[in-house]
C-alpha cells in the first residue's frame, strides 16, 4: 500500500515539477511568465489530439512540447521584441490558452484517452518500495528527473547558463558585453513553454488520459508559487514539488481512515506555504539578493 | 510605440475573454436566455448535461429563442457579476446552474424584476426567481443497493464535492440504499473540495482504491474516478452523464441528469407569458433523473435494481422512509414516516451508518 501511495505522488507532483523547472529557467532570464496555465492547456490539448490521431501517445508528448513551446513565442514576441507588459501578456496568455483550447478539444470531449505505458527498467524496478517508484515510471518522469539534475548543471556549471543568469541580473551589461539579451530570452522563453506543454502532455496522457476542458485546475499556477517557494533553485523546485503533491494524497488518505482535518485547510496548504516562504526570504535581504534574478519582470531595451 | 503594443495586447485579451463567454450577437424580437455554469460545458458530466439542455431549447424553439452560456464562473462574488452581466444584456430568462449561485441570483434578480431567473438546486425563492432540481438521492439510493450487492469486501467509496445539503443527501441515501441490503456496509467519504479538477479527481479515487474499497462513487463532474476505477479493475458509478465509454467493464450504472424537458417547458412559459415562480423537484417519474443501463453486474443484482426503480418511479417506495436515525442516534423518522421536502433540501445530517466525520 505504501509502494501505491508514493506512485500516486509521484503522478501528482510531475506536473507541478515540470512545468517549475521550464518557469525557473524564464525567470532566471528576468522575464515572469504568468502564462503557465494557458501553455500547460495548450499542451495537454495538443498531445491529446496527437494522441488520439496517430494512436501513438509518444507522438502526443512531442505535440504537448511543441504546442506549449510555439504558444510561448506569441509571449515573447510580445515582451521581448514589442517590449510588452509582462505581467498583463502573461495573464492574456492564460486566458487565451484557456478559451483556444477549449474551442480545438471540442470534438475530443468524452473520448477515453490512450495512456503512456510505464517502462520498467530491468533489476532496478524489483528494489523493494523505491524499485518501482523510481526505476518503474513512464517516460516523462523520467525527464522530469533528468531536467531537474540538466537545469542544476546547466545554470551553475556552463557558461551559457552564467550568460543566463547575468541576463537576468543585470540585462544592461550582459548587453555592453556583447551578449544578445533577447535571443537569451526568447530561448529561455521557449524552453518555459515546452517544459509547461510536456506537463500539460503529462496531464491528459497519464494523469487522467482524457481531454476536458480546463483540465488544468490551476496547476500552472502552483507551478508559478513553486519557483518562488524554492526561491529559484532547481533542487528546491523537487521538494517543493513533491512535498505539494504529498500534501495532496496525505489529506486524502487522511479523511479516507477518518482522521478528521479540515480538508479546505490542507487545500489551501500550498498556497499558505509559498507565502510563509516569501515572508521568510523577502526578510533575509542576502538570501534574496543572491538567488532572485534582479531584473525580474522588467522588460530591456537597448540604448541604439 | 508603448502605447500601441499595450492596445494590442488590451485587445488580445478582450479577445481572449470573448472566447471564454462567447456570448452571442443580439437580436432585438427574440427571447434571449442565459445560462450561467459552474464548470466547461466539455466536463462530460454536470456542466454537460446543462448545455445539452441549453441545445434542446435551441432546437425546440428554433429561431423564437436565443441563447447565451458564460462557463467556468465560479460561485460567490464572480457570479454575481457574470449573472448581472446577462441580466443587463438583455436576457429574458436566465438559469444559473450551480448551488453557490443561491445568494447572487436573488442579488441579481431584486434588481431585475422583469428578468426570470431559474436557480438550480437552492431552495430561496423570489417572485421571479424559482428553483429546480432534480431528486437524484433517488438514484443515489439505487446505487447503493447496487453497491452493496456487487461490493466483495463490504465497502465502497465515495468522492465529495463540498459539504452542501445535495451532496449530504446523496451520502444519506447511498448509505440507507446499501445497508437496506447489508447493514455492515461501510462507506468511505473523501472530500475533494471543488466540483471539477480531473486530477485531484483521480487522486482522491486513487486513495480510495488503496484503502481498499472496490466500488468507488462520485459527487464531482468528470470522468477521472471512472478512468481510474477501470485501471484498478474495481466498479465504479459514473456520474451526471453515461461514462460507459470510460469504463466499458466498469460502470455498473449512472445517475444522468435530464434537463431538456424542463428546459424547454420553462423556456415555452416565458415566450407565451405563463411563467410564474415555482418550485420543480422531480424525480424518476418526472423523468428528470435518468439511470444508464445495468452493467458489469449479476443477474439477480439487476433484477432487484429494476424493481426498486419501479418501485421509485410509480411513487410506491420513498428512499427517506423510517425508521432512520441520525448518526448520533438519535431518531430522526419514526416506522414508516416520509421525510419532508423541506428537511431534505436543507440537510445538514449525516445518517446513522455513515462513517464519516460531519463537515463543518
Amino acid at each position: 500500500m505504501i509502494e501505491n501511495i508514493l506512485l500516486t505522488v509521484v503522478t501528482a507532483a510531475t506536473p507541478f515539477l515540470i512545468a517549475a523547472i521550464g518557469e525557473l529557467i524564464v525567470e532566471r532570464s528576468g522575464v515572469l511568465n504568468l502564462g503557465v496555465e494557458g501553455m500547460m492547456i495548450m499542451g495537454a490539448v495538443f498531445a491529446f489530439m496527437a494522441a488520439q490521431v496517430t494512436g501513438n501517445p509518444y507522438v502526443g508528448i512531442i505535440a504537448g512540447i511543441i504546442a506549449g513551446g510555439a504558444f510561448s513565442l506569441i509571449f515573447g514576441f510580445l515582451t521581448i521584441t514589442m517590449v510588452s507588459n509582462q505581467v498583463a501578456t502573461g495573464l492574456a496568455l492564460t486566458i487565451l490558452g484557456l478559451g483556444f483550447a477549449g474551442m480545438v478539444g471540442e470534438s475530443f470531449v468524452g473520448l477515453p484517452g490512450i495512456k503512456l505505458e510505464a517502462i520498467s527498467i530491468p533489476f532496478l524496478s524489483d528494489i523493494p518500495v523505491i524499485g518501482r517508484l523510481l526505476f518503474g515510471q513512464d517516460v516523462i518522469v523520467y525527464i522530469s528527473f533528468a531536467l531537474v539534475v540538466g537545469t542544476l548543471w546547466f545554470l551553475f556549471k556552463t557558461h551559457a547558463g552564467l550568460t543566463l543568469r547575468s541576463v537576468g541580473d543585470n540585462p544592461s551589461a550582459a548587453h555592453a558585453l556583447g551578449i544578445s539579451v533577447s535571443k537569451v530570452r526568447y530561448l529561455a522563453v521557449l524552453f518555459g513553454g515546452s517544459c509547461a506543454g510536456l506537463a500539460g502532455a503529462y496531464l491528459s496522457l497519464v494523469y487522467v488520459p482524457q481531454w476536458t476542458e480546463g483540465m488544468t485546475a490551476g496547476r500552472g499556477w502552483i507551478a508559478l508559487a513553486l519557483v518562488v517557494f524554492a526561491s529559484w533553485r532547481p533542487e528546491r523546485i523537487i521538494l517543493g514539488a513533491y512535498l505539494f503533491g504529498a500534501v495532496t494524497i496525505a489529506q486524502f488518505h487522511a479523511q479516507a481512515v477518518g482522521i478528521s482535518v479540515p480538508s479546505q485547510l490542507l487545500s489551501a496548504l500550498p498556497y499558505i506555504a509559498t507565502i510563509v516562504v516569501l515572508i521568510l526570504i523577502s526578510r533575509n535581504r542576502r538570501l534574496t539578493l543572491i538567488n532572485t534574478p534582479a531584473s525580474l519582470g522588467k522588460q530591456f531595451v537597448p540604448d541604439r | 510605440m508603448k502605447r500601441r503594443i499595450f492596445m494590442l495586447g488590451a485587445a488580445a485579451l478582450t479577445a481572449a475573454m470573448g472566447l471564454a463567454a462567447s456570448v452571442t450577437a443580439q437580436a432585438e424580437d427574440k427571447l434571449k436566455v442565459g445560462f450561467v455554469y459552474i464548470g466547461p460545458p466539455g466536463d462530460f458530466g454536470w456542466t454537460y448535461q446543462h448545455d445539452q439542455g441549453r441545445k434542446a431549447i435551441e432546437e425546440a424553439l428554433g429561431d423564437k429563442v436565443e441563447t447565451t452560456f458564460l462557463e467556468n464562473v465560479p460561485e460567490g462574488g464572480d457570479s454575481e457579476r457574470a449573472i448581472e452581466r446577462l441580466a443587463r444584456s438583455g436576457h429574458g430568462l436566465i438559469f444559473t446552474t450551480s448551488f453557490g449561485y443561491m445568494d447572487p441570483t436573488l442579488k441579481v434578480a431584486k434588481k431585475f424584476p422583469k428578468v426570470k431567473f431559474e436557480h438550480a438546486t437552492g431552495y430561496k425563492r423570489a417572485d421571479n426567481v424559482t428553483t429546480y432540481s432534480s431528486r437524484f438521492y433517488e438514484g443515489r439510493y439505487l446505487l447503493g443497493q447496487i453497491a452493496a450487492r456487487e461490493s466483495k469486501k463490504g465497502v465502497a467509496g465515495y468522492i465529495a464535492s463540498f459539504p452542501i445539503p445535495e451532496v449530504i443527501r446523496g451520502i444519506n441515501a447511498f448509505v440507507l440504499g446499501a445497508q437496506s441490503v447489508n447493514p455492515d456496509f461501510k462507506l468511505k467519504v473523501v472530500w475533494v473540495n471543488t466540483w471539477f479538477d480531473p486530477g485531484k479527481e483521480a487522486d482522491a479515487a486513487k486513495t480510495l482504491v488503496d484503502q481498499g474499497v472496490d466500488i468507488i462513487t462520485q459527487h464531482t463532474d468528470s470522468t477521472a474516478a471512472m478512468q481510474v476505477a477501470a485501471e484498478r479493475g474495481i466498479k465504479a458509478f459514473g456520474q451526471a452523464s453515461d461514462m460507459i465509454e470510460f469504463g466499458k467493464e466498469t460502470q455498473l450504472t449512472s445517475i444522468i441528469d435530464n434537463w431538456d424537458d424542463y428546459y424547454i417547458a420553462r423556456t415555452k412559459a416565458v415566450l407565451d407569458g405563463s411563467w410564474k415562480s415555482e418550485e420543480t423537484w422531480g424525480g424518476m417519474a418526472d423523468e428528470m433523473v435518468h439511470i444508464a443501463p445495468f452493467t458489469n453486474m449479476a443477474d439477480e443484482t439487476k433484477a432487484e435494481a429494476e424493481k426498486t426503480m419501479a418501485a421509485i418511479k410509480s411513487k410506491e417506495f420513498h428512499p427517506f422512509t423510517g425508521p432512520i436515525m441520525k448518526q448520533d442516534g438519535s431518531v430522526w423518522l419514526k416506522e414508516g414516516e416520509v421525510a419532508d421536502d423541506g428537511t431534505l433540501l436543507g440537510m445538514n445530517f449525516y445518517v446513522k451508518g455513515v462513517d464519516d466525520k460531519f463537515p463543518q
